[in-house]
């Protein structure tokens, strides 16, 4: 089970890096929307609107990054995954795959932001807290929503109907922790909200691993 | 047509018509802002309380479907959402009116609209979601793991985030004209209780009629296809 786990995120890696398709496409779609986002706002003087516009960009990015793990390989290939691995090893490797990549898609969502906009994080620890879990978190939720949606045959739009609403508490949350990283506060003060934030990431990671063999039977 | 299977559909057109009547007559305490408009107590909140035993009515076939695959299971899941979200529909129409009297404007935000906002929200989408889905076992199984997943974290939604904001327009947070149901006035919830039960079987009456309704279409099918 644990090695069976590590060979499919070593596959999912090894494939990502030969085709270089998700990381740059990622790149490009955050790159392109804050440049967007700079042009049409100018220059931003309020930290409730950086924070609103950061994890926005931030939500699409997701859903876009996240929406094709389960249809980028063919049927057959997926098939032939069904009869080698346990349907519990293959939920866990996708969400761990994807937690990286989330990690790595907020990073770069603030580094471009820190360029093009003004930068207004005080408490960098509580930040960057925010922004491990809520990639925990975001991963987890949205990896068993694209498996769900790559069941029926319009994948793309169905991933932001059926995702959205529920991923709405965790968003409020995450912009809510990180709001207060924009102020004054001390990891103190808002371990209360960051122990929500685990909590919300850990959830659907549960429901995820109890309802994915449901889905993967066919 | 035994009155062992009538008796709770009489009772839920009495408790109901007793919640029209009384509802609208009954002496009301006098309250700040609110004023008459307490009177919406007993219809916009029971056709909340209607919503969500039918979502968890939903969920609890959901589960049920994935333990047995059973069609069964599956239409009674799906008829109970249908039938959830007209009432919050409704109770969202009625909320509006409510808050446009009391509050200035129809829509305010406020943790606990938005909590109803996006469960309505979240099962508009189990139903496109089983929309484009054809095949009739597979559409079951993959509704059913959606609904569960939606359900849970929608409980969660409107369980923690309201006692997160700092404050919420509706009752149950301290500094608010209304109250909540524990403070209710004996008057008021001489009619509230009532009401709500009425509002409950109601909704339980519709669904069993759905649910009949959609047997005998897939019996009718069956036979043509044959």
């Amino acid at each position: 089970m644990y090695r069976e786990i590590i060979n499919l995120i070593r596959k999912d890696v090894l494939l990502e890096l030969r085709q270089r398709y998700a990381l740059n496409g990622i790149l490009l779609y955050v790159l392109s929307t804050v440049f967007v986002a700079y042009l049409s706002f100018g220059r931003i003087v309020e930290p409730a609107t950086w924070n609103a516009l950061f994890w926005i960009i931030m939500l699409f990015a997701a859903v876009n990054a996240v929406s094709k793990s389960f249809v980028q390989e063919s049927a057959g290939r997926q098939l032939y995954y069904f009869n080698l691995a346990a349907p519990l090893s293959i939920i866990i490797s996708k969400t761990i795959y994807n937690v990286m990549l989330m990690v790595m898609l907020s990073m770069l969502n603030l580094l471009i932001f820190s360029l093009l906009m003004d930068q207004f994080i005080q408490n960098w620890a509580v930040f960057t807290l925010t922004l491990i879990l809520g990639g925990v978190g975001l991963a987890s939720l949205l990896t068993m929503i694209a498996a769900i949606a790559s069941r029926t045959n319009n994948n793309f739009s169905l991933m932001a109907v059926l995702s959205f609403p529920i991923v709405l508490p965790l968003l409020l949350t995450l912009m809510k922790a990180s709001q207060q990283a924009l102020g004054a506060t001390t990891l103190a003060d808002s371990a209360g909200l960051l122990l929500v934030i685990l909590l919300l990431s850990l959830l659907p990671a549960i429901l995820s691993v109890l309802l994915f063999p449901y889905l993967w039977q066919d | 047509m035994s009155l062992k299977n009538t008796w709770w559909k009489i009772l839920a057109v009495l408790l109901l018509a007793y919640a029209v009547v009384r509802g609208l007559t009954i002496g009301i305490p006098e309250l700040p802002i609110i004023y008459e408009s307490i009177r919406n107590l007993f219809y916009h909140v029971g056709m909340w309380f209607a919503m969500m035993v039918l979502f968890t009515v939903s969920f609890v076939y959901s589960l049920r479907h994935l333990r047995g695959f059973r069609r069964a299971d599956d239409i009674v899941a799906s008829e109970a959402a249908a039938v959830a979200l007209m009432f919050g529909l409704l109770g969202l129409v009625t909320g509006m009116i409510w808050a446009n009297y009391t509050w200035g404007k129809p829509w305010v935000s406020d943790p606990q609209l938005n909590g109803a906002a996006v469960s309505v929200l979240a099962y508009l989408a189990y139903f496109v979601l089983r929309g484009s889905l054809d095949e009739m076992h597979k559409r079951g199984r993959i509704s059913a793991v959606y609904n569960i997943f939606a359900f849970v974290m929608l409980i969660v939604f409107i369980g923690i985030l309201p006692r997160l904001a700092a404050s919420s327009l509706h009752p149950s947070s301290t500094n608010d004209p209304g109250m909540t149901v524990a403070q209710m006035d004996d008057r008021l919830r001489s009619v509230f209780y009532p009401a709500a039960l009425g509002w409950i079987l109601l909704g339980v009456w519709i669904l069993s009629i759905r649910v009949r309704l959609r047997r005998v279409k897939d019996l009718l099918e069956e036979n043509i296809e044959k």
